[in-house]
């Protein structure tokens, strides 16, 4: 064993120190890339799958449900709130300010025709879902809904006005297929 | 050699409390000192190691979108194979993992035998290795039920039906295994969770395994002791950066299975759903199983070697006695260290049992071959007489030889046989 | 010494493989189904799109009447070139029976992408009894269940004679076939030449039927297969050069020993 560079071959030990010392930084940079991009395919495998993916949309008959109810679907498997609106709760709703909430939105914004509203049925805050879908119900103090686990009070637009939320309860992408059929999703 | 990575003081910190680095260094760093002269074949440990993380890792997410139910395991897994993102990638790294996983493991135990590994102070090291292979074993065998295919069902209910040999209380036993009257959901369900069990039970062996291998290092081509500093170089770099290149290598031919030729080691009945009313008409288990298999069908009430040792049929069956003799040709080599009386530990200098050393790896290949071929005609006849070859092997030929050969003359030391030749 | 050894494992690994692979084919089918060519084989195939459409054609007007394809999604078609509404429509065409709706009962619907392929019959029972007790397999993995089995469908298809040989009694409702196990088969000759009308005015001999609705069964056994091929290539050549530069590494480091 011996410290020194092969002398034959006409190389100092300095040369022979930085090639080494390069080889040693490519291989690591290149291993450590590879592993990097090995561990991808484990991790996205926890993504939703095609089959998930493509059962993403749910169709609601509306013409049930009356004026003044509402009616939970599941959508991608969480509750979906669809509420026939009463005029005294649209009107509530559209005369607050939108500034003055702590999620800024109007009410036109949030609803399709203005008796529907449908939203996801699941608290900004830690995703309880929140009481008031049926009769007997707590509303709240705004008379909408309101969430049981930790004290988030919603309106008549589901929108938070009271509590730790900070977000309006989220509107899902849907259209009206004809006047009573709505696919969510 | 002064190390750097040691003055920082975060690693200070750390190693004052708990001295994890150290402990590292000294089990596969610089300071673990190692024989100069190892070959590429002992890199066949550290490769068996990193398939058992690639195994563990890959089965886990497996895991999370099997479904164990004779109903939905089937479709679960070509969901794998179909929706979930690269599931297919990841269920192939697990398939021909397992063969990858034994193809290590069975070089590995051949180069033990080929150098001596196991004799005198490795045998504990050579006993935990043993083990590990039984577990692996046991392991393979219900992580190939998982798929519910036609080979899944079906070598289910052969193996387990080996229980039913014993005596008096086989048919209990076989249905304790079972859970029910046949290989059914409970069955099933059971399998997967000890499939996700077992291989934590071999990593603990493993550790133990290498504390055993820690206690007096590795062995080496030349079979003789280290006697000094001049016969070592420090593990780190120098095999770390073996055994990585080991590794590439190895993933280079791995991957070409995974990605074209996945299915080679399998077997197309796997992709038919089990039927419990219909056997396929040629059931094989992995090719892994093969040599046993073969080991297990030579046992008929013909057979010579079954006449001895049942004395005539007069104390057990000869099923009975298959099974027997399948699981002792591997207990046996629990035995070898002491089978084999030989002073020296590497073939390199046993003119002899090198030769009985290359007839019995082929034994045990054709043994393999048999065991895949149907058990009729003249493939009957040579599997008795393989099998028979095989336990004369172990039993008479390595200590006979042990006893009567005369070894080479072996070296002063490896560093003096390296000078010798001519490095 | 070293060679004695590689070659003795390199023999055993051949060996051992060819165990694994020819063993159970020996005794399942009786004749050797000649070799094809096919588009998908290789470390670059790819399924021939126009084939794999023909295909589906062949499935739809003459398999699917008695035989399954559960494992496959409609939506799958997607992923070798069919478009959003071509899918639709062609799911469209089936039933599903969904369920319970609000008053509990089960209705039928019409099929949608995200189902799978609509089976023939309900159940294996039913398949059975109006296929004078026979249960025609399911085609999902078909071409992976069968030893060489791209070749082996395409001659099974192709390989029926009119009359059994001299000498070999046939049962009744059972047809001569070269490359079934035992020869007898429940299944009648399906194809014949012009047996579908191609609506890419393909001629449709009987021997570009089977090409075609084998490309289709292969595809549906593996619509992996050409994203595997892909991301093999890119891992081969990355494997190649961190192996290479451990290579070097490693003479690099072990140069003072030598």
């Amino acid at each position: 064993m011996s410290d020194t560079a092969n002398p034959a071959a006409g190389i100092s030990d300095e040369e022979e120190k930085s090639r080494r010392d390069f080889l040693i930084v490519a291989t690591s940079v290149v291993g450590g890339l590879g592993t990097a991009l090995a561990v991808w395919p484990f991790v996205h495998s926890m993504n939703p799958a095609k089959d998930t993916l493509a059962l993403s949309t749910t169709e609601v008959d509306l013409s049930p449900i009356e004026e003044g109810q509402s009616i939970t679907v599941t959508w991608q498997g969480k509750p979906v709130f669809v509420r026939n609106r009463t005029a005294a709760e649209i009107e509530t709703a559209r005369s607050v300010k939108a500034a003055d909430l702590i999620d800024p939105e109007t009410d036109e914004a949030r609803v399709q025709k203005a008796e529907w509203l449908i939203m996801v049925g699941v608290c900004t805050h830690l995703g309880c879902i929140p009481l008031g879908q049926k009769a007997g119900e707590p509303k709240g103090d705004y008379d909408g809904w309101f969430c049981p686990c930790h004290g988030s009070h919603y309106d008549t637009s589901g929108r938070i006005r009271k509590g730790p939320a900070p977000l309006n309860l989220p509107i899902p992408a849907y259209e009206f297929l004809d006047d009573s059929i709505v696919k969510i999703g | 050699m002064a190390f750097k990575f040691f003055e920082n003081p975060v690693v200070k910190w750390v190693e004052y409390r708990m001295p994890v680095f150290s402990f590292l260094d000294h089990s596969l760093g610089s300071s673990y000192p190692t024989p100069k002269n190892l070959n590429y074949w002992w890199n066949f440990g550290s490769l068996a190691g990193m398939i058992l993380v690639i195994m563990i890792v890959s089965g886990i997410v497996l895991a999370m979108n099997y479904t164990p139910h004779v109903d939905y395991a089937f479709e679960s897994v070509e969901r794998i194979m179909r929706d979930v993102n690269y599931g297919w990638l990841i269920r192939y790294i697990h398939m021909n993992g397992g063969s990858a996983f034994f193809i290590c493991v069975y070089i590995h135990l051949f180069r033990g035998m080929y150098f001596g590994s196991y004799k005198e102070p490795r045998e504990l090291l050579w006993i935990i290795g043993v083990f590990i292979l039984l577990a692996m074993m046991a392991t393979a065998f219900m992580g190939y039920v998982l798929p519910w295919g036609q080979m899944s069902f079906w070598g289910a209910t052969v193996i387990t039906n080996l229980f039913s040999a014993i005596p008096f209380v086989g048919d209990s036993i076989v249905t304790l295994l079972w859970g029910g009257f046949s290989v059914d959901n409970p069955t099933l369900n059971r399998f997967f969770s000890l499939h996700y069990l077992m291989p934590f039970v071999i990593v603990g062996l493993v550790v133990f395994h290498i504390w055993a291998l820690h206690m007096h290092r590795s062995n080496n081509p030349l079979g003789i002791d280290v006697k000094g500093p001049e016969d070592m170089i420090p593990f780190h770099p120098y095999y770390t950066v073996k055994d990585l290149f080991g590794m590439g290598v190895f993933m280079l031919i791995f991957m070409f299975f995974v990605f074209y030729a996945p299915n080679f080691f399998g077997e197309p009945d796997n992709y038919i759903k089990a039927n419990p009313l219909v056997t396929p008409p040629h059931i094989v288990p992995e090719w892994y199983f093969l040599p046993y298999y073969a080991i297990l069908r030579a046992f008929t009430t013909d057979f010579f070697l079954y006449q001895i040792v049942s004395l005539g049929g007069f104390l057990m069956s000869a099923k009975l006695a298959g099974v027997l003799a399948m699981f002792a040709s591997i207990l046996l080599f629990l035995l070898l260290p002491w089978l084999d009386r030989s002073k020296v530990r590497s073939n390199r200098f046993r003119p002899i049992n090198f030769w009985f050393f290359w007839i019995f790896f082929l034994d045990c290949l054709f043994l393999g071959y048999i065991g895949g071929k149907p058990a009729e005609g003249s493939f009957i006849i040579m599997g008795q007489i393989a099998t028979t070859y095989y336990f004369a092997h172990i039993i008479l030929i390595i200590p006979i030889v042990s006893i009567l050969e005369r070894p080479k003359p072996i070296p002063e030391s490896i560093s003096s046989a390296v000078t010798a030749a001519g490095h | 010494m070293k060679k004695v050894i590689l070659s003795a494992f390199a023999a055993a690994t051949i060996a051992l493989g060819n165990v694994a692979v020819t063993g159970p084919a020996e005794a399942a089918s009786g004749v050797k189904p000649p070799a094809q060519e096919w588009s998908w084989t290789g470390p670059f195939g790819t399924f021939d799109r126009a084939s794999l459409r023909r295909g589906l054609q062949v499935y739809s007007e003459v398999c699917s009447g008695c035989h399954s394809l559960n494992l496959v999604a409609y939506r799958a078609l997607g992923e070798v070139g069919f478009s959003e509404d071509e899918i639709k429509a062609f799911a469209a065409e089936f039933e599903v029976t969904d369920g319970p709706d609000e008053e509990g009962e089960m209705f039928e619907r019409e099929a949608r992408p995200a189902d799978m392929f609509v089976s023939p019959f309900a159940n294996d029972n039913a398949a059975r009894a109006s296929n004078n007790g026979a249960l025609p397999p399911d085609l999902s993995l078909m071409t992976k269940a069968r030893f060489n089995g791209p070749d082996y469908v395409h001659a099974l298809l192709t390989g029926y004679e009119e009359e059994a040989p001299e000498g070999v009694m046939l049962m009744d409702g059972m047809s001569y076939n070269h490359y079934f196990a035992g020869n007898q088969i429940a299944m009648a000759p399906p194809i014949d030449d012009d047996s579908v009308e191609y609506a890419d005015g393909t001629e449709a001999s009987k021997d570009q039927i089977a090409r075609d609705v084998v490309t289709f069964m292969a595809w549906a056994a593996e619509p992996e297969l050409e994203e595997r091929k892909r991301l093999g290539l890119k891992t081969m050549i990355f494997l190649l050069v961190l192996t290479g530069l451990l290579y070097a590494l490693k003479r690099k480091i072990w140069s003072d020993q030598h």
